[in-house]
């Protein structure tokens, strides 16, 4: 697999193979090395903590993997769930990104047909490890194929520690970005390989990995708006050339073919606008294919009349039928976007109108830290890169600076797309270093050879010493020279026979290149700019590995504290979830924040009412509703919902703070979105949201306030709530409809069981019936106020 | 709390038929015994009354069916002398120690077993039964132990009562004495009462036995004594002479019992030790010849006690922990193998950090604590794994088999286990196991499958119901094993890396274009 290191610098055959050979081996061992050092930096979480699955979503695909093993393939996608959403349930088949369960199930159907006895637990905790081990494989691919093989190695082992992809990718993390970015990168390897080689193989390879990556995650979207704006920069910039053509009009037909085949896209790859860039650049290519069909055909006068002729009914046509689409695109209600991609383009779209989308974290845009806490350095080293990437500029690097330069602006919206500017960061990252290196070795190696024997060094920059420059330098400048010979015959020779023929050609032109002026620094200051480049890059490992181990490893589902006494667990969720699994009904229905719809799925095996697959807005403001609302109307709307017990969580006897009484704003709102009686402000005391004494009536007699509070007044006698840091507003209350039935170790967890309707009373009845007209009136209300009933 | 006492003075006699001449000298108080007043007997108290009411007339219905069928019991000629009956109720367990004295007063034959009786409703949750008999006198005494067996189910004895022999090791000549000691253990025989409590309350149970002895032979003196945890015990069948002090009840001495005579009597006390029940374990033991005993077990866990009823508040539980929750339990210990090693302790979803292991070189004690308190009623479920060194537990017979020395049973203490499963799994190649337990079992063989294997390991399941603590003895199983297994694996990986890079090697060396391209040439 690996190219040889340096092939250009020696002429002579014998020693050039051998050093070839060597350069290969060390390569490879190199790519393992990384490979290794990918896999064991994100097991931290597994040492610290256990091999167990972290955060939420991770617990649904973990969940999802389990049928899969257990019902097998086609059960999957007929699957049905009915343990959550209830009433409505969820069509799981139809509605999952499958790449990743596919790929664990696969794994572990394959290591149990070995008799290897690995739970599908281990095989999904450990998924995400490999999965980047072969990400920092595929980008080495792809930097090679733009800059040569150190930038490559370069590139791959920044990547292989890059904290922003460890924080999705550690043992346990199991979550489609795992496997997504190594399809991504190596969709887009494949494509600059193609754009390289022209091979029609490599094309239909990029289709297919497209198509792993549209099953893996929603991000190809991405790839499908990427690579057509390169292939209209390249037209564009006048790159036009049939390897553009194979390199993208079958990724366009066979991507979209095999992109309808996965349920979730369906008709979604032709219908919406996310796709629409491409299938116009499309159009585009072939225009500008036809003309440059036509350009060799016709002289150049007669050229000129033709194209005269048809831009003017090209350009009326096209406006025309322009014209339609936006007006068709246009009449729909969302512009034909979806919801998340409208609120990449338009930043401030979500949190003006779909709250669900704005309340979570990762969907916010980041900080200024945040940058420096998940690229570190290459924040630094990136625009050398991309000063490196236009010395050449080819195909390939010109790709790497459009695929960086719209990772960042996405990054820049979203805090969970710093996963997608990662590996830009890393590869131009390490292509700046590569060069950088490439450019202090060859001063340091000319100056101290000058040193040495200063006789034939003297005759300066032209002088023999330059044609046995560094490796990388060849390298690098061999795609200009690949572009100039590619009028030659390459496309149709076998592979090894292409390699032999690059380095033929490759020796050739080491003429022109020793022309070059050879930028040559002083002695001292390239040993100090290495020493200083080797610190910088010391500091970036410090960093990852504090990161991978400090930062990023927590499962969030069990928490630790030091203390003077040791290391403190508090493990309240799943002590909560246990209990629901075996001491409750299996058919019961559990309401909680949809935070915890996936793990309530997954680890207690209950049937929920909402989840984090946030897809039903009516569903989840209904649960808001009933938590904001007070104790009897919450009560009718979980009894309408079927709802036997409710969970909340709550971090002030501990000092947790993302617990449901900080989140409660979020369900306000998303509440007060549907149903307009729940009204913000009724929250808030002068703008102020704070359950002490001065808040309003209406936060102190709601649901979430009373569920979490119940007799915590009685722990230290004053109700000091450790997160919000003051005492709470309302101290001794009762709860006349829910009950408590368990509440964890660390108050962290409390589940309430909803009390059953007292029976009526004869006398009581007869009044009510007298009073009918007034009840309707009420009924009436409480309907208006719930949607099930 | 005050005490209710019932009186009862009525004795049910069980069998009428078999008038035997043994019963002949007491002919004239019978009349007196079988004077049941089912109406007037027993019972005060409205709660207690119906059950043991229903249990009187069952017991009478039972009597009048069976008195066609003739008790041979008493046909061997043995009486019992003297017995004690006591009965130990300060567990989840119920303990049962019956010292019998016992002689031979037939004229003719030698008798070479002793009968011991049980209801029906005992002998379904008889866990085990263990007899001694005791040589010598005092310094010198020894205790051998008896093999038990249940009778021959030929051997009708009336009302559906069970009965186990005791075979003596030298059959009991005519007018012989000796005294034989019986240890039996009842499990789920202690019936909470209420069914159902709130976390504040403590929990009661019933205890139903009878105060006479129950007894194929005449037993001419006897008496019975229970022990209970605390002395808080609500009531008790007074059959006179009954007497109490603390926690202790005492029942007799009755002299000159008939054959199968019984007195049933009911204790409602105070219970709140650990009703830790293991619903389900399932142990997997995993021998490798590389030097290790692995061992998995799967626990089903149940408290069996008084359902838990309405609210749990933490805050009660952690405040009034004396009072709240009183019949809960949180932790339990298991005692493991010394030098045990890599012990986890997780569930379905990942692992418990609530557990201490502490080791020496007798035992390891492995202290864990469900993810939450139990409290009546409620379930969990959890695994626990160990690692243990071969040569501790694998041995070789003289016969050149191996055999491997495991301990039956569950570590838990104090626990019951109603199924209990034990899957030895010896390694790939083995054949002819056998496995030697010394009770009855059930047992057959499977296949497993584990890391790399090809044929499959032979297994060895073993499954008992209603399990104790007193079934932790060793038992082996034998199997032959030839140590080139040990290297199929090894050599296994070796020839496919081998192939790898010999593919590897091909691969390089072809070329599979069809036409030689100039460049080549």
């Amino acid at each position: 697999m690996a190219e040889p290191v340096a092939n250009a610098a020696a002429p002579a055959p014998a020693p050039g193979r051998l050093r070839n050979a060597f350069g290969g081996v060390l390569c490879a061992f190199t790519l393992i090395l990384i490979g290794v050092l990918a896999f064991s930096i994100r097991l931290f979480s597994v040492i610290k903590y256990e091999s167990v699955i972290h955060e939420f979503d991770p617990y649904f695909n973990f969940r999802v993997t389990q049928f899969l093993s257990k019902n097998g393939i086609y059960e999957f996608w007929n699957w049905f769930d009915d343990r959550t959403w209830y009433p409505l349930g969820r069509v799981i088949g139809g509605t999952v990104y499958p790449g990743l369960t596919l790929t664990a199930g696969s794994i572990w159907w394959f290591v149990n047909a070995l008799n290897i006895p690995l739970s599908v637990e281990t095989v999904c905790v450990f998924t995400a490890p490999i999965f980047s081990a072969i990400a920092s494989w595929a980008t080495y691919l792809l930097t090679k194929e733009a800059k040569g093989t150190g930038a490559g190695l370069m590139a791959a082992a920044i990547l292989a520690m890059v904290p922003s992809y460890i924080s999705r990718s550690v043992a346990g993390s199991y979550d489609n970005e795992a496997v997504a970015i190594f399809a991504l990168v190596f969709t887009f390897y494949l494509y600059v390989k193609t754009l390289n080689t022209g091979s029609l193989f490599y094309a239909t390879l990029n289709a297919l990995s497209y198509f792993y990556m549209v099953c893996s995650w929603g991000g190809y979207t991405f790839i499908i708006n990427l690579i057509p704006m390169h292939v209209l920069l390249c037209i564009v910039t006048g790159r036009y050339s049939s390897r553009l053509y194979i390199a993208y009009a079958p990724l366009v037909i066979l991507g979209t073919l095999l992109a309808a085949l996965v349920p979730v896209v369906g008709f979604n790859a032709v219908l919406t606008s996310e796709h629409f860039a491409s299938f116009l650049v499309f159009i585009i290519l072939h225009v500008v294919a036809f003309v440059y069909y036509i350009k060799g055909l016709l002289t150049p006068r007669l050229f000129k009349m033709a194209m005269t002729l048809v831009i003017t009914v090209g350009l009326a046509v096209c406006f025309a039928v322009v014209a339609i689409l936006v007006a068709l695109v246009a009449s729909s209600p969302t512009k034909g976007w979806s919801g998340r991609s409208l609120s990449l383009l338009d930043p401030t779209y979500a949190s003006k109108y779909i709250p669900i989308i704005a309340s979570v974290s990762e969907h916010q845009p980041p900080t200024w830290p945040s940058y420096f806490m998940d690229i570190n350095v290459l924040a630094f080293l990136v625009p050398a890169g991309i000063i490196s990437c236009f010395l050449p500029l080819s195909d390939a690097s010109s790709f790497m600076v459009l695929y960086l330069v719209t990772a960042v602006y996405f990054s820049g919206v979203m805090v969970r797309l710093m996963l997608v500017l990662a590996p830009a960061a890393c590869i131009l990252s390490g292509i700046a270093l590569s060069s950088a290196f490439d450019v202090l070795t060859r001063s340091m190696k000319f100056q101290l050879s000058k040193l040495f024997d200063d006789g034939p060094a003297i005759s300066g920059n032209g002088s023999p010493n330059g044609s046995s420059a560094s490796t990388v330098n060849t390298s690098s400048s061999k795609n200009e020279k690949t572009e100039k010979s590619e009028a030659a015959p390459k496309e149709k020779q076998s592979k090894k026979n292409r390699r032999k023929d690059k380095e033929v050609t490759e020796s050739v032109s080491v003429k022109p290149k020793k022309e070059k002026r050879l930028s040559v620094l002083p002695l001292e200051a390239s040993i100090v700019s290495t020493l200083l480049l080797i610190a910088l890059g010391g500091f970036y490992v410090v960093h990852c590995v504090w990161a991978a181990a400090e930062a990023y490893s927590a499962p969030s589902i069990v928490l630790t504290s030091r203390s003077r006494e040791g290391l403190h667990v508090f493990d309240d969720f799943r002590e909560a979830y246990a209990w629901l699994s075996h001491n409750t009904d299996v058919d019961d229905k559990v309401a909680s924040w949809w935070d915890y719809g996936y793990q309530t799925t997954a680890m207690a095996n209950r049937t929920v009412i909402v989840d984090n697959n946030t897809w039903n807005n009516t569903h989840i403001a209904t649960v808001g509703t009933a938590m904001s609302s007070p104790e009897k109307a919450a009560w009718e709307i979980f009894d309408s919902l079927d709802v036997k017990y409710v969970l909340v969580v709550f971090g002030g006897l501990v000092g947790y703070p993302s617990d449901d009484i900080n989140k409660f704003l979020w369900m306000v709102r998303i509440g007060g979105g549907e149903f307009p009686h729940i009204k913000e402000p009724d929250y808030l005391r002068d703008g102020q949201y704070r359950v002490d004494a001065q808040a309003t009536p209406t936060m102190l007699n709601c649901l979430m306030y009373k569920l979490c509070y119940y007799r915590f007044v009685e722990t230290d006698g004053k109700g000091f709530d450790r997160v919000r840091g003051y005492e709470i507003g309302k101290k001794h209350f009762k709860l006349t409809h829910f009950e408590e039935v368990f509440t964890t170790h660390h108050w962290m967890v409390r589940i309430y069981k909803l009390k059953p309707q007292k029976n009526r009373i004869r006398g009581k009845l007869k009044k009510l019936k007298s009073q009918s007209s007034k009840t309707s009136s009420t009924l009436a209300a409480g309907r208006k106020k719930n949607p099930w009933q | 709390m005050a005490e209710r006492e019932h009186r009862s003075s009525t004795v049910v006699l069980l069998t009428h038929g078999s008038k035997s001449n043994q019963a002949k000298p007491k002919e004239d108080k019978r009349s007196d015994l079988i004077s049941v007043s089912p109406s007037s007997a027993l019972l005060t108290s409205p709660a207690m009354a119906p059950s043991v009411r229903a249990t009187v007339l069952l017991l009478l219905l039972l009597a009048a069916s069976s008195s066609s069928q003739a008790a041979q019991a008493a046909e061997d000629g043995i009486r019992v002398l003297s017995a004690e009956k006591r009965i130990d109720l300060t567990g989840p367990i119920v303990k049962v120690f019956l010292t019998l004295k016992v002689q031979n007063t037939a004229t003719g034959a030698d008798a070479s077993h002793v009968l011991i009786a049980f209801t029906p409703a005992e002998a379904d949750h008889l866990a085990i039964v263990k007899a001694t008999r005791a040589e010598g006198k005092r310094k010198k005494k020894t205790y051998i132990p008896l093999p038990v067996s249940p009778a021959d189910p030929a051997t009708a004895a009336p009302n559906g009562a069970r009965l186990y022999s005791i075979s003596l090791p030298t059959p009991l000549k005519p007018t012989d004495t000796t005294t034989v000691e019986v240890f039996y253990v009842l499990t789920h025989s202690l019936e909470p009462f209420p069914a159902e409590i709130t976390q504040s309350e403590s929990q009661l149970v019933y205890y139903r036995d009878s105060a006479v002895l129950l007894s194929p032979y005449h037993v001419q003196e006897q008496g019975t004594y229970v022990k209970t945890p605390s002395s808080r015990v609500e009531s008790f069948t007074r059959v006179d002479p009954t007497s109490r002090s603390g926690p202790d009840v005492k029942y007799g001495a009755y002299g000159n019992q008939l054959p199968y005579a019984y007195s049933p009597i009911i204790l409602h006390y105070e219970n709140n030790h650990a009703f830790a029940v293991v619903e389900e374990l399932v142990r997997k033991v995993e021998i490798s010849h590389w030097g290790n005993v692995q061992v998995t077990e799967h626990y089903k866990l149940k408290h069996g006690g008084a359902k838990h009823k309405g609210v749990f508040s933490r805050l009660e539980y952690q405040a009034r922990q004396s009072i709240s929750g009183a019949s809960s339990f949180k932790n339990l210990l298991a005692r493991l193998p010394p030098r045990v090693h890599s012990v986890y302790y997780r569930d379905e979803i990942g692992n418990i950090s609530s557990s201490h292991l502490r080791s020496d070189s007798y035992k390891s004690e492995l202290e864990i604590e469900p993810r939450y308190p139990l409290f009546g009623g409620w379930h969990c479920t959890f695994t626990i794994g160990y690692g243990m060194p071969l040569q501790d537990f694998l041995f070789e017979s003289a016969d050149g088999r191996r055999f491997a020395n495991l301990t039956f049973g569950c570590p838990l203490l104090n626990t019951v286990v109603d199924n209990l499963t034990i899957k030895v799994v010896l390694p790939e190649g083995s054949k002819s196991p056998q496995a030697v337990v010394p009770f009855e079992t059930e047992q057959h063989l499977e296949t497993s499958y584990s890391y790399l294997d090809v044929v499959g390991r032979t297994t060895v399941v073993i499954k008992k119901k209603n399990v104790v603590g007193e079934h932790n003895v060793p038992f082996q199983v034998y199997y032959e094993f030839s140590p080139i297994f040990m290297l199929a694996e090894p050599l296994m990986l070796v020839t496919a890396v081998l192939l790898f890079f010999a593919a590897c090697i091909v691969y390089l060396h072809t070329d599979l274009s069809i036409a030689k391209s100039q460049a080549s040439s």
